[in-house]
């Protein structure tokens, strides 16, 4: 664990480095991918038990908006703060469901979140209050007590971003070592040799969905925190779809690759947006394909001896 | 003193009668053979004891405690284990990863934290894979293991937390005439090395061990007492050769075979 935990503080620090040297867009792409990379880090945990989230959408959102309605109406500002409720929340969303959608595999659990998030969406889209389908904006937030210069913005933001996937990223890679982790991933090949041996399969699937959702809500509220602006395509299934794209990427084994693909997403995302506008979901799929043609197991697999 | 008390159990599905007055009891440290022709009630007497099915009537206790209601994990956790016909194994994980997760299964509480793999933990599954001559294995995959191998590691596994009551479903089903006798054999000196470890730390009475088999050469070998069951009852209980020489067993479960 200590050589777990050495190595995200190591990351973590070359990156608060590097993103001083990169350039404005790059700073704000790798933001969004860090955000972004949390939330799919989450499938990732979800996929370690054997089964893919398609509504990741719903904590996402939850977290993004919780942050937002926190910011504007109740005043908190503090980035970390607002991180953390995002996270919270999502949790609050998630654990009313954990239970059942513990019992359901493959496309039922996919489906199932889907149509949670779907929900969600039609209830933001409906909900005049939270701005309706065009969402509301959002102060930029204030660091430790700090107001954050106009000029340093986006490098505080990339900095922040950069401390919590540390942060959230060490935590799921000790927790993967864990004894439940490694007994999700037992439930994942068999789980009825699991619940022989002594523990509960449902107990295990249930822990995951509130953990992944704790990593939704939380890159939710980076996200926003980026973007100053929330609306309910943050729930709507395209959204969900790309996080699932990027835990496929990056496969089950690295947590460092689920980071690794997002920052790729990102990258496809903004060059095909340049150079072959309104196509860009194809460049999108052909690199999907080349990916699962040759990495079955994702990105992470290449980590992996 | 008996660790296993079943009384008087019944179970019937749609009519057909799957046990009925079934009652054992199994002392620690006994090799109990349950043999039967299929559909005689064995199974469905293992999957009662194991929590999968509730008796209809009669109970079941387990060291004292009435087990009849409990589910196969809290059962299991009480001291019961069982291996499968099939053996139920991580076909992608590594031999010894298959030992650890056994191990964390069965602890206190699954941690979010503390790492699976620990010297300690590696060094008791290495302990229980060296008993049964898997040893050479650890570091190969399931899904690469020829069958017997598989079938001893699914048996290794089970006895990971030191059960007080060991259920084997068919250990040789599957394996060829020559392997089995060698692999009953390393089964056997597995349960005992593991019983006599446990003595040397707790001064426990040993595993007691039940196992489903048709092999009747199997039972006569290695079980010290047998139970003969028919249409879901028990037809003979006791010695393995006087049951064997039943003329009812020999008439409804072994054919007449010497």
């Amino acid at each position: 664990m200590k050589r777990t935990v050495l190595s995200g503080l190591s990351l973590t620090a070359i990156f608060l480095i590097t993103g001083l040297l990169l350039p404005k867009w790059l700073q704000f792409l790798c933001t969004m991918a860090a955000a972004n990379g949390v939330v799919s880090l989450g499938i990732v945990l979800l996929m370690r038990g054997g089964v893919v989230s398609f509504g990741q959408g719903l904590v996402f959102a939850g977290g993004g908006y919780a942050a937002a309605l926190l910011s504007n109406k109740l005043g908190v500002t503090d980035a970390l703060l607002l991180t953390a409720a995002g996270g919270a929340a999502a949790v609050l969303m998630a654990a009313p469901f954990a239970a059942l959608l513990a019992r359901y595999r493959g496309i039922f659990f996919a489906m199932l979140t889907l149509a949670l998030s779907m929900v969600l969406y039609g209830v933001l889209v409906k909900t005049d209050a939270l701005g309706g389908s065009d969402g509301f904006n959002m102060h930029r937030p204030t660091l430790l007590g700090m107001r954050i210069a106009d000029a340093w913005s986006g490098y505080a933001l990339y900095a922040i971003a950069v401390c919590v996937c540390g942060l959230l990223g060490t935590a799921a890679r000790v927790y993967f070592d864990s004894a439940r982790g490694l007994v999700s991933l037992a439930v994942r090949e068999n789980e009825l040799r699991v619940e022989y041996l002594g523990a509960s399969v449902a107990r295990v699937m249930a822990a995951n969905f509130i953990l992944a959702a704790f990593l939704g809500g939380a890159g939710g509220a980076l996200a926003i925190m980026a973007l100053g602006h929330i609306e309910p395509n943050f729930s709507y299934w395209t959204t969900s779809g790309e996080f699932v794209f990027v835990a496929i990427l990056a496969g089950h084994y690295s947590v460092l690759a689920a980071f690794a693909a997002s920052f790729l997403l990102e990258l496809v995302r903004s060059f095909s947006s340049s150079y072959f506008p309104n196509t860009w979901q194809m460049a999108l799929g052909i690199f999907l394909l080349v990916v699962i043609r040759f990495f079955p197991r994702g990105l992470g697999s290449l980590l992996k001896k | 003193m008996n660790v296993l008390k079943a009384t008087r159990l019944n179970k019937h599905f749609d009519g057909v009668v799957a046990a009925e007055a079934v009652s054992i009891d199994i002392a620690a440290g006994e090799r109990v053979g349950l043999i039967g022709s299929n559909g005689a009630g064995k199974t469905t007497f293992v999957n009662m004891i194991t929590g999968y099915l509730k008796p209809d009537a009669g109970a079941i206790e387990f060291d004292g405690t009435d087990i009849a209601a409990l589910g196969p994990r809290e059962i299991m956790r009480l001291g019961v284990a069982r291996s499968f016909q099939v053996p139920q194994l991580c076909a992608e994980m590594r031999v010894i990863d298959n030992m650890i997760v056994a191990a964390a299964c069965g602890g206190e509480a699954l941690s979010f934290w503390r790492p699976a793999q620990t010297d300690g933990a590696r060094a008791r599954a290495v302990q229980l894979l060296e008993r049964f001559a898997l040893a050479g294995h650890a570091g190969r995959r399931v899904a690469e293991l020829p069958g017997g191998v598989r079938k001893l590691l699914d048996i290794a596994m089970a006895l990971t937390r030191r059960p007080r009551l060991l259920l084997l479903d068919e250990p040789t089903s599957g394996v060829s005439v020559e392997e089995k006798f060698p692999m009953m054999d390393t089964v056997m000196a597995g349960i005992e090395g593991e019983a006599a470890g446990e003595a040397g730390e707790a001064g426990s009475a040993g595993t007691a061990v039940l196992f489903v088999e048709h092999d009747m050469e199997i039972v006569m070998r290695y079980a010290s007492r047998v139970v003969a069951f028919y249409s879901g009852r028990i037809l003979a209980d006791g010695a393995p050769a006087a049951v064997l020489a039943d003329a009812d067993v020999r008439r409804h479960v072994t054919g007449g075979l010497k």
